[in-house]
């Protein structure tokens, strides 16, 4: 990696952050574990490292180790979109029509 | 700057409307009336950064690639499909996943690159790899222990902190001569071990109060590695996933520690459970309780105006929540005013009670927070404890000499009567003695939450009408 690159991607994960601690700052405690199983879901993106490792077949202990990084990572897609739709799906307020 | 080839070039724009997606989709999480769209915008960033790099031109074999797509998605499923009671175990078993993806691909990486790494990228693919391994056996254990498979007890012993902490130093020393001497490519897996054994200590004096917090900070540990990988790569999409998750645990194992008055240093290297002293055992007599049957306090119940629920991890473990909602229908029909308090460490994992009292059916603005309830408990008629213990305990309060003096606290002692459901008069978790059972005001409530509240719903149904 060049030391340009190096300098920009510390510039991402700082502001990144920032943005991270104002958004989620303002996520209700109610959401909390949504929350967690979403930005778990998110996290999975590392996905599209290992695919490109799995892929690129560069060597034989990249593509099996890449190949089970993608069966952790895809699992956690998949099932974290799901229980945190299902569980945000249960929430329900009582103004509308609930007695 | 060198030009991109137009596919590259599309990619990095795919990946940047990826990211763009993520933090729209948490900042939709802000309310519950917006917040399942904040899902569909995660699921549409990762379908076209998956997508996309799927067309990526250095892919050459895609065997490996789509057989683990389709048994990553066939684990998924029913990990998305478990009950609710068990979302903490698989938060937990995510952070395992998540964890042991990132250090697969940091192994990987190193064995592609070393000997020649340079120093700083030799330094975040360690940071990578320590805090991916260490976070994968840590989660594990986690969800192992609040599955029950392991026990639940905290196992401490003289010394622990310092055994931990130099596990945990010599993985770091032996990845900082990685760093300057990339040539002793065998300390590499030395490390890995090391951490792997460091995140199988890091849980072993954690007890079921403690984890809230334990969550939190793997879950902020697991976005921090991600986020290396994304160093290690160069991947500015990854970075920004790894760092919005790492933010987000950041931000609930503060939380956390503050609702249970630890100080931030004494959670952030898992230096939990050693200082409660189970000092409450000793020298207390048999002091006078007021117990009450479930049909006098259906009575007192039905004659208030104002009720507040507490609920504890007691009523998960006895699964009352369907009940309590039972009695929430009940007390609402006869004009009652029923609100919910919900202490930010009930439970489990941050959240918990919400989703088990949501799934029950509650209205979600009948959840308040501490700092919402706190004010109402003056004007509160009877305030019901189910399965809660600490977080209602006034010595922390006002008893300095108390092990949890300045947690902060559901002022439930302030209402005009207190109940609590209990199983029986055994100290809670941290081995504390509760004040607020012998108060004058005090009902003690003996048995199984979920029978109990269902006798005071009979009662109730069969009292009126």
């Amino acid at each position: 990696m060049v030391q340009s690159d190096l300098v920009t991607d510390l510039y991402v994960f700082i502001l990144a952050a920032f943005i991270g601690f104002e958004v989620i700052r303002r996520v209700s405690p109610l959401l909390h574990t949504p929350l967690m199983s979403l930005t778990n879901a998110l996290d999975a993106i590392a996905v599209v490292g290992a695919i490109i490792l799995a892929g690129e077949g560069k060597s034989t202990l990249a593509t099996i180790l890449g190949t089970i990084a993608i069966v952790a990572a895809t699992s956690n897609i998949v099932g974290g979109f799901l229980i945190t739709d299902r569980m945000l799906k249960m929430f329900k307020t009582s103004r509308p029509t609930k007695s | 700057m060198n030009s991109l080839a137009g596919s590259d070039l599309l990619l990095q724009i795919i990946y940047l409307l990826a990211a763009v997606l993520f933090i729209l989709s948490l900042k939709l999480m802000s309310s519950p009336k917006t917040a399942r769209h904040g899902v569909w915008a995660g699921e549409v960033g990762m379908l076209l950064a998956i997508v996309g790099t799927l067309l990526h031109h250095g892919i050459v074999d895609y065997r490996g690639i789509s057989m683990g797509l389709v048994l990553g998605s066939i684990i998924g499923v029913p990990l998305g499909l478990v009950h609710m009671t068990a979302v903490p175990q698989r938060t937990a078993l995510s952070h395992a996943f998540g964890a042991l993806c990132v250090t697969l691909v940091g192994t990987s990486e190193f064995y592609l690159r070393a000997p020649n790494v340079p120093p700083f990228m030799m330094a975040v693919l360690s940071a990578e790899v320590i805090l991916g391994s260490l976070t994968f056996t840590g989660s594990l254990m986690a969800a192992g222990k609040l599955e029950e498979v392991l026990p639940q007890r905290p196992i401490t012993y003289k010394g622990q902190n310092f055994v931990n902490l130099s596990v945990l130093a010599i993985a770091v020393a032996g990845a900082a001569v990685l760093v300057t001497h990339p040539g002793h490519m065998r300390l590499f897996p030395a490390i890995l071990g090391i951490s792997l054994l460091f995140g199988v200590l890091m849980i072993i004096p954690i007890g079921g109060a403690d984890m809230p917090t334990v969550m939190s900070l793997l879950n902020s540990y697991a976005g921090l590695s991600a986020a290396a990988m994304g160093f290690v790569l160069d991947s500015k999409l990854l970075i920004i996933a790894g760092a919005l998750d790492g933010a987000s645990g950041f931000i609930l194992s503060v939380n956390m520690s503050k609702a249970m008055n630890r100080s931030f240093s004494n959670v952030l290297f898992g230096a939990f459970g050693q200082e409660q002293v189970a000092k409450g055992a000793a020298g207390q007599e048999a002091k006078p309780v007021k117990s009450a049957t479930p049909e006098e306090a259906a009575a007192i119940l039905g004659a208030a105006s104002k009720v507040v629920i507490v609920p504890g991890y007691g009523m998960a473990v006895a699964q009352a929540q369907h009940k309590v909602r039972e009695l929430y229908d009940a007390l609402t029909k006869r004009g009652v005013d029923v609100k919910f308090g919900i202490h930010p460490v009930a439970g489990r994992m941050p959240g918990h009670m919400n989703v088990l009292l949501a799934e029950a059916d509650i209205p979600y603005d009948k959840l308040l927070d501490m700092e919402d309830i706190n004010p109402e408990f003056p004007q509160t008629d009877v305030a019901l404890v189910i399965g809660a213990n600490d977080v209602t305990n006034p010595a922390a309060r006002n008893d300095p000499s108390s092990p949890i003096y300045g947690m902060p606290i559901l002022d439930v002692d302030k209402a005009r009567t207190v109940m609590v459901i209990k199983r029986g008069m055994s100290p809670g978790f941290a081995g504390i003695d509760n004040p607020l059972y012998y108060l004058d005001k005090t009902l003690m409530l003996f048995g199984d939450a979920k029978s109990f509240v269902g006798d005071i719903v009979r009662e109730l149904g069969g009292g009126h009408s």
